[in-house]
């Protein structure tokens, strides 16, 4: 579904270069996890596959589906199926949720050539997805992320996710600042959307949220690249003793 | 010093030649002469003045005015569906066709021009009286103008509570229309009304509108300009707000080659409240000033300036607001916000927010600022799927809502939110 070769990616306007050269290949229907010591490139990664502005791609491909996806504006890769649930979601003043969520739902349809989504079915729609995360109707009348606490913010990334059912999802830190039970219901949310024609890629420096959304590969994201990749033990590994063996074995 | 000074005289005396007073040989002329007195003895604004150094008033004070072509109103007219009693002046001329009957209980109605010859009329304590005393620091030449020269306008005083709006409908039809209105509003002790005023009104319009709210009364002001690309205006708003009265003006502004709404507002009495605000949004050739003086000069009175402005293709907009606390307007709440935000590099807003205050127990804040769309906001919408143009619009809705919140009538609110909308849209 998603392939990355080569990937080479430099902040614009500094010239610094943070990915160098990462391949990552993630099958639909798969669940891939990275992990990476701070500033490793992680989140670099997720936004120059959301499309992001300040990136420069010196090299490499990434294609979704076989399409190129670094051609595409931000809003056509959503409407081929990628979301990026983000590490600091965005707090947006005078939007509400609904109409936000209502937009972007719309929006979707319409690239795709679908049609709109009737009142009644948005509201059904949003209303259970959003009981499934615990989220309150009150949340949902205020404006997008406004007064939100941190769990409450990555609760929001993971309802939009749900109401707007990509294909191709991926997950920055979705569990930090998440007490244990919103981590369940976040990890119960991104469980029940696991399906052959979807895949994940769930970036996090915890074994615990792997206990519950149990990933199929493990990749371990060193300075721009990937330097080894494996199964759930790794992360595992990762827990027990840190990077330093892995770095030492990579280097 | 003097070539200025002979510029001005010049300017003025080809104003006051270029008009007749109009008829009414009633109460009104000592107050038309008066005004005109005060008109020679000001001089006309020039381009060098303080006050106008943001905007040039030359189109403003020229003898004719330029043409604008008057546009169809694509969105239908301002307030549509909504229970109101309509006044519909056209091109600054009474259209007694189009308009209701002037009649609305609670309410009393005249029109300046039928009562002119009168040898009385309650209007007459109160006729180009606010506008005199709005005169002081600052001088309003263009208002003294209106009083001395406007041949017609709205007298209400009301007495109850209507139940309804008046809506003073202001077409737009010849190219080359000057109109001049002056309405006057009492509003007595517990009284209340919600007075709109929509439309381009005319290529050029000059506008006066005096409010007085007396003890507890209630006036609530929405207005809609617009749209017509190339017209002018000059607005005065005086008000005098009484005791524990409440005053709110809000106004929507869609294009224009320039407008200049001068809103001159003093808290009387004590506990009174004064809300003035304004969104407005421009393309290109459009030049938007809103000057705003409030005087607080009684004890533990409120006031609120809420102005916003989008501005895109080298628009350019002017904000100029002041709030001065007497000595012993104790307990003073003041609040000013000037926002604009400028859509290219090539737009710009001009500034001067002012706060003079001589009382010591005072809180009074103000804020006034210029920025962009927020970058990472929208690149959240459009990570969501939401187009580039759709989501620069959310954006630009949002940055409006605080201004819009300041409506209290929440139907009145949506209509307004909806023009925007349809505004923003049709550019984008
Ligand atoms: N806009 C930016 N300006 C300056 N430096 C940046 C910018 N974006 C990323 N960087 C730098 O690029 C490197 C990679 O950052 P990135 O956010 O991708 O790391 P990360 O792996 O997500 O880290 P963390 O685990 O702390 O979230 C860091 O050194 C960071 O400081
Ligand atoms: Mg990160």
């Amino acid at each position: 579904m998603l392939e990355i070769k080569n990937l080479h990616v430099e902040l614009e306007e500094e010239g610094k270069p943070i990915l160098r050269g990462l391949d990552l290949r993630v099958e639909a229907g798969r669940v891939h996890a990275i992990m990476g010591p701070n500033g490793s490139g992680k989140s670099t990664l997720s936004y120059v596959l959301a499309g992001r502005e300040g990136y420069a791609v010196t090299e490499g491909s990434v294609t979704l589906d076989g399409r190129d996806l670094l051609a595409l504006e931000p809003e056509e890769r959503a409407a081929a199926g990628l979301f990026l649930a983000f590490q600091y979601p965005v707090e947006i003043p005078g939007v509400g949720n609904m109409t936000f969520l209502r937009t972007a739902l719309n929006a979707q349809r319409k690239a795709r050539g679908e049609e709109e989504i009737s009142s009644a079915d948005f509201l059904r729609l949003v209303r259970d997805r959003a009981r499934a995360l615990n989220i309150d109707a009150e949340m949902l009348k205020r404006s997008v992320n406004v007064g939100f606490s941190g769990g409450e913010k990555k609760r929001n990334e993971i309802l939009q996710m749900a109401v707007l059912q990509p294909r191709m999802c991926v997950l920055d830190e979705t569990d930090s600042g998440l007490d244990v039970d919103a981590m369940r219901l976040v990890a119960d949310g991104v469980n029940a959307l696991r399906d052959e024609g979807r895949a994940f890629l769930v970036i996090t420096h915890y074994q615990r949220l792997l206990d519950h959304i149990v990933p199929d590969v493990v990749h371990i994201l060193a300075d721009g690249r990937i330097v080894r990749s494996g199964g759930p033990e790794l992360a595992r590994e990762v827990e027990t003793n840190g990077y330093a063996d892995i770095l030492a074995g990579a280097a | 010093m003097t070539v200025r000074t002979d510029l001005r005289a010049d300017a003025t005396a080809a104003l006051v030649a270029s008009r007749s007073l109009p008829p009414g040989g009633g109460w009104i002329m000592p107050a038309r002469a008066d005004a005109l007195r005060r008109l020679r003895a000001m001089g006309v604004p020039q381009k060098r003045d303080e006050y106008w150094r943001f905007t040039d008033p030359g189109s403003l004070v020229a003898p004719l005015p330029l043409p604008a072509e008057p546009m169809a109103p694509e969105d239908g007219e301002a307030f549509e569906g909504l229970e109101a009693l309509r006044v519909v002046f056209t091109d600054g001329v009474f259209d007694p066709a189009a308009s209701d009957d002037l009649a609305l209980a609670g309410v009393e109605i005249d029109r300046l021009a039928a009562v002119a010859e009168a040898d009385g009329h309650w209007a007459q304590d109160l006729f180009g009286v606010l506008e005199r005393e709005g005169q002081m620091p600052v001088p309003r030449p263009l208002a003294a103008l209106n009083t001395a020269f406007a041949p017609d306008g709205i007298l209400i005083r009301v007495t109850g509570d209507p139940g309804r709006p008046i809506h003073i409908v202001q077409r737009h039809v010849a190219a080359a229309s000057d109109a001049m209105l002056h309405h006057v509003v009492r509003v007595e002790p517990g009284a209340r009304l919600t007075l709109l005023t929509s439309g381009p009104a005319a290529a050029r319009l000059n506008k006066v509108i005096e409010v007085d709210v007396a003890e507890g009364g209630v006036f609530h002001h929405v207005r809609m300009q617009g749209r017509d690309h190339g017209r002018r205006a000059a607005t005065h708003l005086f008000a005098r707000v009484a005791a524990r009265a409440d005053f709110r003006s809000f106004t929507l502004t869609f294009n224009g080659a320039l407008t200049r709404n001068e809103a001159i507002v003093t808290l009387a009495g004590d506990e009174a409240r004064a809300h003035v605000a304004g969104a407005s949004v421009g393309d290109g050739e459009f030049h938007h000033d809103d000057t705003v003086f409030v005087t607080h000069a009684a004890e533990a009175c409120e006031s609120r300036q809420v102005f916003k402005k989008v501005l895109r293709h080298g628009a350019v907009g002017v904000f100029q607001g002041k709030i001065l606390v007497r000595p012993g307007a104790q307990k003073t709440d003041g609040y000013q916000l000037s926002q604009a935000l400028l859509l290219d590099e090539r737009s710009q807003f001009l500034a001067k927010p002012e706060l003079e205050i001589y009382a010591d127990d005072v809180k009074c804040s103000h804020g006034s600022t210029a920025g962009a769309l927020d970058p990472d906001a929208l690149f959240y919408l459009r990570s969501r799927g939401v187009t580039e143009a759709e989501a620069k619009n959310l954006l630009t809705l949002a940055f409006l809502r605080e201004a819009l919140d300041e409506i209290a009538d929440e139907r009145l609110a949506e209509d307004l939110s909806r023009r925007l909308e349809a505004w923003l849209r049709r550019r984008s």
